[in-house]
């Protein structure tokens, strides 16, 4: 066991690496002088001059990653152009927003595909099932960005019980665990749960259908055991898989979260790359990116880690 | 022999066959086909000039005289956008999946067929995009790129690469070990000949079912790209666009509001069906 | 190249007493993947020195079980993959030195038929396009290649006219492997690899297969290269038969004598039927039980002793040799039984040589 763990960490490394590697390579793809990106447009010749042999942009550019990479990991993403602020700072607040509207997102989606898969593999081919395979089909059709807006004009507009935009009084800085800020998150979180939500009840309904077709679950019932002890076996044999699933689903949370937080203004990564991308304010999109990406690596990591611990036909792998 | 007389099908002749057969994929052929046929031909079929503006005719409702969708912000008849805007829409869905299929194709053939050290240089390569989620590569990618529609479809190409060539990697080095490939290589044919004859033909087929299911995603995240103002530039008219610069009439006009985005929906669920569709279709092993 | 002819005596270069395919201490040596962290590297000897020779217009039958490296030496004769070591000479000349053209042509006189009637036909073509695709990249017009085509499968027992056209889906077993010769014989080689191509099939249709492949070698004075793990079969087939145990030769010699005269203790476990001549041993002839040992690590001495009914300390610590049996050049054994001078007690009993 502990050698997988060690072996699944070291695999990680240079994944984490070559991440840090696309992040910086993000700079050159954007056209004309990665110096015009940080310094000001007016700046005159011999601050520019300063500018380049401060960020070590006249040394050659694996010198320069190595550099870039050696502050990175001291914490220091370099400055936003937009705001002047530290990059790191103004990436940390946004993520714990992005964090918890992707979090609260993939409970309920995972919960809600949980149920809906399970009651569908039950009852295979009952109504349930039909609804069941047909919401699948909408969930992973849907642009999730229109679906904000439609729920925004259905529950904001037309019946008007949760606000559309932002994350309530104080702003990012002062999320509280109250009613009135939970309300601001209700849309954000149904919207963004679609995303895993239809791939999960898919996942879920094939499993407890296949699962219930096998003979050692004809052979509980022989047995006699109850509908709850016959749901504990499946329950665990299904788990590693959708726990891999969701896993995966959740790392595209945060990916998707950027549409989602641009509808309803909430003030997370999305929102911070929104600025980025238009403000052409490219070390906060690198370090934003950066810190999204290092969160999903993270995410597969814990994942990998976890499933065969969970899993009963695994033991001690 | 029952079969003796029976003519006999190739595999895509017997694939075609049992998909004219299924319904589900004559429903969603048949509202690609309508949505598609009302891009290509909406100079002819449109009702009015997709760019006409008008002051005084913002945001009509659905069914006012003479715009039977309404308008938009700007004035402009909703139904002729809609349409024109279909074929901007489709064209940066679809051709980000064509190009990823044939790069993707030939990338994956090589590495599956070569094998070996190579291959495994290759595959872990293309592993790094795994460690982007796909809407955060996109948008990050055309983001660096700067806002415009070559450079969407460069990042949605990007995104998708990497997973046609693990799904052609795979099939190809399953392939490559079956005995008509060792068949092949003992008449001294040139690797060329034997990948195009012998190992093409078998991997196209699990690759294509993949492609058209990234048709759905491609769409949304096309849109999506114009959506965060990355892809399309405005006057055009583009769905995503559209939904993005109709977000200030929701409280005025809300349904109208909502239209381009249930076309992108509409399409996007059409282009999952369909692949549903091929998917079984293409299942009948051998 | 005359491509409709059977092979014409022209093309060969060393007239008929000469062997076709002479084979010198051939080894294939797979390296296993390590479990953990480190270790030396261990290797699976999957063919370990072995030499043989085939005759013109004859077959050579190698048999044993399944992982005793005989289908490892068919890929290496047909140089399907690299040998690590050994030489191969085809019709006198040295296969090692052929590149470009001259391996091209090597590879046509040397034709392959596999045991999966199904894996070795490609699905997406007709039966017709693939006889005929030898023939298109040696060069023969389409048509013309299409022709001949079709004149081989009215050979090998399949109407043109009815299964041309059909996909390997659409035909039995039997009737795939029929497509099989047919596409192996396209080529117009001298010797043809045979491996475990009956296996899969009915019994009933196993003998119509092996009736048309015997037809086929008289007819075009064809030199096969058996491979089977079944004994009656190669009884049926073969001229010579080699025995194979954990990627070594243990026996080998002319039919007759293999099956009358066995002279390994393996050969006689695998023909159990086959009474011994010698009481004493007749009660201690079982049959094989049990499986082949770890080929990563095989037995010291003697590969077989660990499930030899005759195994004594010398079998750990000498190794046995092919040596010459009853006199007859052809028919050699490796075991210390047919040698007095080896050391073991039930040898001089045994003598045979």
């Amino acid at each position: 066991m502990f050698a997988y763990i060690l072996k699944r960490l070291l695999y990680a490394i240079p994944i984490a690496l070559s991440v840090t590697v696309v992040s910086f390579i993000l700079v050159y793809l954007a056209p004309g002088d990665p110096l015009n990106a940080i310094a000001p447009a007016d700046a005159p010749e011999e601050v520019i001059t300063a500018l380049r042999s401060a960020y070590g942009l006249d040394q050659p550019v694996p010198v320069q990653y190595g550099l870039w990479l050696m502050r990175a990991v001291q914490g220091d993403l370099g400055l936003s152009i937009a705001t002047g602020r530290e990059v790191t700072s103004e990436v940390l607040s946004a993520v714990g927003n992005t964090l918890l509207l992707a979090g609260v997102a993939a409970l309920i989606g995972v919960v809600a595909g949980c149920i809906l898969g399970a009651l569908a593999g039950y009852r295979h081919g009952s109504w349930i099932d039909r609804l069941a395979t047909a919401l699948s089909v909408v969930g992973v059709s849907i642009p999730h960005y229109w679906l904000g807006l439609v729920l925004t004009i259905l529950f904001s507009i037309w019946q008007p019980w949760f606000p559309a935009m932002g994350a309530g009084p104080g702003g990012s800085s002062e999320w509280l665990w109250d009613l009135e800020h939970f309300r601001y998150l209700v849309l954000p979180a149904v919207t963004l749960s679609v995303i895993p939500m239809g791939i999960i009840t898919r996942t879920v309904r094939a499993l407890v259908a296949d699962m219930l077709a096998q003979e050692f679950v004809t052979a509980l019932r022989a047995r006699g055991l109850s509908g709850i002890a016959v749901f504990r076996h499946v329950a665990k044999n299904t788990a590693p898989t959708v726990l891999a699933v969701a896993g995966l689903q959740i790392g595209y949370l945060m990916g998707g979260s950027i549409l989602v937080e641009t509808v309803f203004a909430w003030p997370g990564t999305g929102f911070l790359l929104n600025t980025a991308i238009f403000q052409r304010d490219i070390p906060l999109l690198q370090g934003t990116i950066l810190v999204l990406c290092m969160f999903f690596v993270a995410l597969n990591l814990l994942v990998d880690i976890l499933q065969p611990l969970i899993d009963p036909r695994m033991g001690r792998a | 022999m029952p079969a003796a007389s029976a003519p006999s099908r190739s595999y895509w002749a017997i694939v075609w066959r049992q998909l004219r057969r299924d319904p589900m994929a004559l429903a969603a052929a048949s509202v690609l086909l309508i949505i598609v046929a009302a891009a290509v031909f909406a100079p002819w079929l449109a009702p009015a000039d997709p760019y006409k503006a008008s002051m005084i005719k913002r945001l009509l409702p659905i069914g006012s005289a003479g715009f039977l969708l309404g308008t938009d912000e700007l004035g402009r008849d909703l139904l002729s956008r809609l349409m024109y805007g279909g074929r901007l829409s489709l064209l940066m869905g679809v051709v980000p999946v064509l190009a990823a299929f044939g790069i993707g194709t030939a990338i994956g053939l090589f590495a599956g067929y070569v094998g070996g050290k190579l291959n495994m240089i290759i595959m872990r390569v293309l592993d790094v995009f795994y460690a982007f989620p796909s809407v955060l590569l996109a948008v990050a990618i055309s983001g660096a790129l700067g806002p415009g529609m070559s450079n969407s479809l460069i990042a949605l190409t990007l995104v998708f690469v990497p997973q046609v060539v693990r799904v052609a990697e795979s099939v190809t080095t399953q392939v490559r070990q079956l005995d008509y490939i060792e068949a092949a290589r003992m008449s001294g044919a040139s690797a060329f000949s034997i990948i195009r004859v012998h190992v093409l033909g078998n991997v196209l087929g699990p690759v294509f079912v993949y492609a058209t299911g990234l048709l759905s995603v491609s769409m949304i995240l096309a849109s999506g790209l114009s959506f965060l103002g990355l892809g399309v530039k405005p006057p055009e008219p583009e769905w995503g666009l559209m939904l993005n610069t109709l977000r200030s009439a929701i409280y005025s006009n809300p349904w109208v509001a909502a239209l381009p985005g249930l076309l992108i929906f509409v399409t996007s669920i059409a282009f999952n069906l369909l692949a549903d569709s091929v998917r079984s279709a293409m299942d009948i092993r051998r | 190249m005359n491509t409709t002819s059977p092979s014409s005596p022209a093309a060969e270069h060393g007239g008929r007493p000469q062997p076709l395919l002479v084979v010198r201490d051939l080894k294939k040596h797979f390296p296993v993947r390590d479990s953990g962290f480190g270790g030396p590297r261990k290797f699976v000897h999957a063919v370990d020195g072995v030499n043989f020779s085939v005759p013109k217009g004859k077959t050579l039958g190698i048999v044993g079980e399944s992982g005793c490296g005989k289908s490892t030496t068919a890929r290496l004769v047909a140089r399907l993959m690299a040998a690590d070591a050994g030489s191969l000479v085809f019709d006198g000349e040295g296969v090692e030195e052929f590149r470009g053209l001259r391996l091209k042509d090597f590879r046509r006189k040397l034709q392959m038929v596999f045991q999966d009637s199904f894996a070795s036909l490609n699905p997406r073509l007709t039966i017709a396009e693939t006889v005929a695709y030898g023939p298109r990249v040696h060069g023969t017009p389409a048509a013309e290649a299409m022709r001949q085509a079709h004149r081989l499968l009215d050979r090998v027992g399949l109407e043109a006219a009815n299964f041309a056209n059909r996909y390997p889906h659409e035909l039995s077993g039997g009737q795939r492997q029929r497509v099989n010769i047919a596409r192996a014989l396209a080529y117009d080689p001298q010797l043809v690899i045979l491996d475990e191509a009956v296996a899969a099939l009915d019994k009933s249709v196993q003998a119509q297969v092996l009736n048309l492949l015997q037809e086929l070698k008289a007819e075009r004075g064809l030199t096969y290269l058996f491979i089977s793990h079944d004994l009656h079969v190669v009884h049926y087939l073969s001229d010579y038969v080699m025995v194979m145990y954990l990627g070594q030769v243990i026996e080998t010699g002319p039919v007759e004598r293999i099956y009358g005269h066995t002279a390994h203790p393996y050969t006689r476990a695998l023909l159990s039927a086959v009474p011994s001549m010698d009481p004493a041993q007749r009660t201690e002839a079982s049959p094989l039980a049990g499986d082949p040992p770890n080929p990563i690590n095989p037995p010291s001495g003697c590969r077989f002793r660990d499930r030899c009914p005759h195994a004594q300390p010398v079998c750990a610590d000498k190794t046995p040799a092919l040596a010459v049996i009853r006199g007859d050049a052809e028919h050699f054994a490796a075991c210390h039984l047919n040698d007095p001078a080896s050391g073991h007690p039930a040898a001089l009993k045994e003598s045979i040589a």
